[in-house]
């Protein structure tokens, strides 16, 4: 008996039970289209952590307080930054930046609700590698002598003034009221942050007018960046910094209270985050494939029991127990595999629905489809084998006396 | 070769073990030669069915040997037997065991399935209408076998026996389920079957039935009673209730 023969047999004992054969199949579907879709979410998450992080610019190191260490927050001050500015070689640059709570802007009779606030030094620019579309960004001179000045990213530019003209007028910041000298290049979104919807400002009247007064000392900042001249410094700028900022703070340079990294560095802690959510995903995906398998050899068991007495008849009129055997087999293949396709069609689906409607970015791995296609198939033979062996082992002469 | 098709010595066969044990057949001794018509009487329980099962190579004998148009079935694996079935042999049950959600045509192909030599689906097909158009059921060919009457779906079932032509036809109480005009109509083909060169095995309680056939076997407690040709019947005589 040719194999063409006895897939349409197995496909046609399937057909014959239309309904229990989705419903073996469902187990499969599910794996399947959990697996894609946990895949693609992880590594969504992971495309936008690396993109964030890309974002900052080449050759940049971040030095911030250690986070979890009490008080920590407020250790890393402008006077750190000064100080590696003053004495680390091999950096082109350094951006100090604080952040203080989103502000509303105003100008004449429009007014926009909460809009983060980022107080930088005057190199930010340099270092961050953004570029200024019109006007300029402050000078240090500026920065020092606490100019009431303001840049504006583009989008904050375009809601204000329109197309142009904000070059020299005044806005309010909070309660503050500012000189508009520049507009930042659009940058876009990027990892849900709106870089154009964000205004600059002088870090100095950042202190002055926008962090609370309960702040232990005004003059804390968030980050510092450095700007190294090339790949190669990199490793002899964080050396140094660590020297300059323990001696600084008074603290072991091997327990320091603040952190001084690279982009790669970030982009490998954030990695072993996700890697391990991911492999957390993809034990569950391969519990749902497996119990969606012992679903299968379930229903295959049943469906042997209850085609006794077919099995008997097809072994009267001349089938082989090899033959018996390959059709269930098939059968089982065909519903996983059929389990498989509707899967990946559904998690493929389910992938971009989630990232066009929900609140998360996926990115659908290509190997995840033939992988989860490969289990599924993996999972049709291996569950499928017993309960055929089972049909070829019926005896024609029992199987035919069974009700 | 010689002209017996059927050759039988010392036939048992015991169901179960020990205490439980059943001796359903206590030592058989039979030939059957090519183109007989032979009709297997008896009591409930005497034997008959395990008999024809295990001319049907369906069941094994404890013991004895059963040679079949020349070879030893004993000898056989599990392969050969089932290829001896779908080529030599057509079964004739009498529950019909028809695969209920099949169309009557579809129920013929069934054999042709299992044969060794693929046959194209054309083939096939014509095949089975051929042999649906033997038993008269041509205008039946896609019917359900619960929109068929007891006598038609007795028929079908034959068509399948007779598709692949095989050197024997067994029926074990073919007519048992079915009325009495049913059961003049499946005894008309069997007739012209056996006319045409058929060797037929019929298993039955009737002795209308058994009066069709050249030759009656009477089995009693596992072993053959008497065994009558041309047309006299000794089974009816001794065992008529
Ligand atoms: N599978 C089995 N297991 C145990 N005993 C069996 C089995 N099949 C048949 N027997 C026993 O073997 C004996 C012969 O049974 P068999 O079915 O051959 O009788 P029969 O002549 O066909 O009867 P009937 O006319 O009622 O069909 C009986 O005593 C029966 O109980
Ligand atoms: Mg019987």
């Amino acid at each position: 008996m040719k194999l063409k023969k006895i897939f349409r047999t197995a496909w046609e004992g399937l057909m014959l039970n239309k309904v229990r054969s989705f419903l073996t199949t469902l187990g499969v579907i599910i794996g399947v289209a959990s697996v894609i879709i946990m895949l693609a979410v992880s590594a969504g998450a992971e495309a936008s952590i690396a993109e964030q992080i890309n974002a900052l610019g080449a050759n940049l190191i971040i030095v911030s307080p250690m986070r979890g260490v009490p008080g920590a927050s407020r250790t890393l001050l402008l006077d750190d930054a000064t100080a590696i500015a003053e004495q680390v070689v091999g950096i082109t640059g350094i951006s100090a930046e604080q952040s203080p709570a989103p502000q509303n802007v105003r100008v004449g009779g429009v007014t926009l609700e909460s809009i983060p606030v980022i107080g930088t030094t005057a190199d930010f620019p340099p270092v961050r590698d953004y570029a200024i579309a019109e006007g300029r960004y402050f000078t240090v001179d500026e920065d020092d002598r606490k100019a009431k000045l303001v840049v504006l990213g583009a989008g904050i530019a375009t809601d204000l003034f329109g197309a142009e003209g904000a070059i020299g007028q005044t806005i309010t910041v909070g309660t503050t009221k500012l000189t508009v000298i520049g507009v930042m290049e659009p940058k876009g979104i990027v990892a849900d942050v709106d870089y154009d919807g964000r205004i600059y400002l002088p870090i100095s009247i950042v202190f002055q007018k926008y962090m609370p007064v309960s702040m232990l000392r005004a003059d804390a900042v968030r980050t510092i960046y450095l700007k190294s001249e090339s790949q190669e410094q990199i490793t002899s700028v964080i050396a140094q910094t660590t020297a300059i900022l323990a001696e600084r703070h008074d603290v072991d340079p091997a327990k320091p209270d603040f952190t001084v990294q690279t982009q790669q560095d970030i982009i490998a802690t954030q990695e072993a985050t996700t890697a391990a959510f991911r492999d957390l995903l993809a034990w569950v995906a391969a519990i749902s494939l497996l119990v969606g398998g012992i679903g299968i050899m379930n229903i295959m068991l049943v469906s042997v029991t209850e085609r006794t007495r077919e099995i008997g008849l097809r072994q009267a009129l001349g089938a082989r127990p090899s033959t018996v055997l390959m059709q269930f087999l098939i059968e089982a293949i065909i519903l996983s595999l059929a389990g498989g396709l509707v899967g990946v069609i559904l998690g493929v689906g389910g992938s971009y629905l989630f990232g066009a409607f929900g609140d998360m970015r996926t990115e659908i791995v290509p190997m995840s489809i033939p992988l989860a296609f490969g289990a599924a198939t993996i999972v049709g033979i291996f569950f499928g084998y017993y309960p055929a062996t089972q049909a070829a082992k019926l005896d024609p002469i029992e199987a035919l006396r069974r009700e | 070769m010689n002209n017996n098709l059927i050759e039988i010595t010392g036939l048992t066969k015991v169901y179960g073990m020990d205490e439980a044990a059943v001796q359903a057949l206590a030592g058989v001794n039979v030939d059957v030669l090519r183109g007989e018509f032979v009709a297997i009487m008896g009591h409930s329980g005497s034997g008959k069915s395990t008999l024809m099962n295990i001319v049907g190579c369906l069941d094994r004998p404890t013991s004895g040997q059963y040679i079949l148009d020349g070879r030893d079935v004993g000898q056989m694996s599990k392969d050969e037997l089932a290829e001896i079935r779908n080529e030599k042999l057509g079964f004739i049950f009498q529950s019909f065991n028809l695969l209920p959600r099949m169309s009557a045509l579809s129920n013929v192909l069934l054999p042709m399935l299992y044969n060794n030599d693929e046959l194209s689906d054309a083939e096939s097909e014509s095949r089975a209408i051929a042999s649906l158009e033997v038993v008269g059921l041509s205008d039946r060919l896609h019917h359900r076998p619960n929109q068929l009457s007891g006598g038609q779906q007795q028929r079908v079932a034959i068509a399948r026996a007779l598709v692949n032509q095989p050197s024997l036809i067994l029926a074990d109480e073919p007519t048992g389920n079915l009325d009495s005009k049913s059961s003049v109509e499946i005894m008309d083909i069997l007739h012209r079957l056996h006319k045409n060169g058929a060797t037929i095995v019929i298993v039955t309680h009737e002795p209308d039935i058994a009066a069709h056939a050249e030759r009656v076997i009477c089995v009693k407690d596992g072993l053959i009673l008497s065994d009558g040709r041309s047309g006299s019947n000794p089974c009816l005589g001794s065992h008529k209730p």
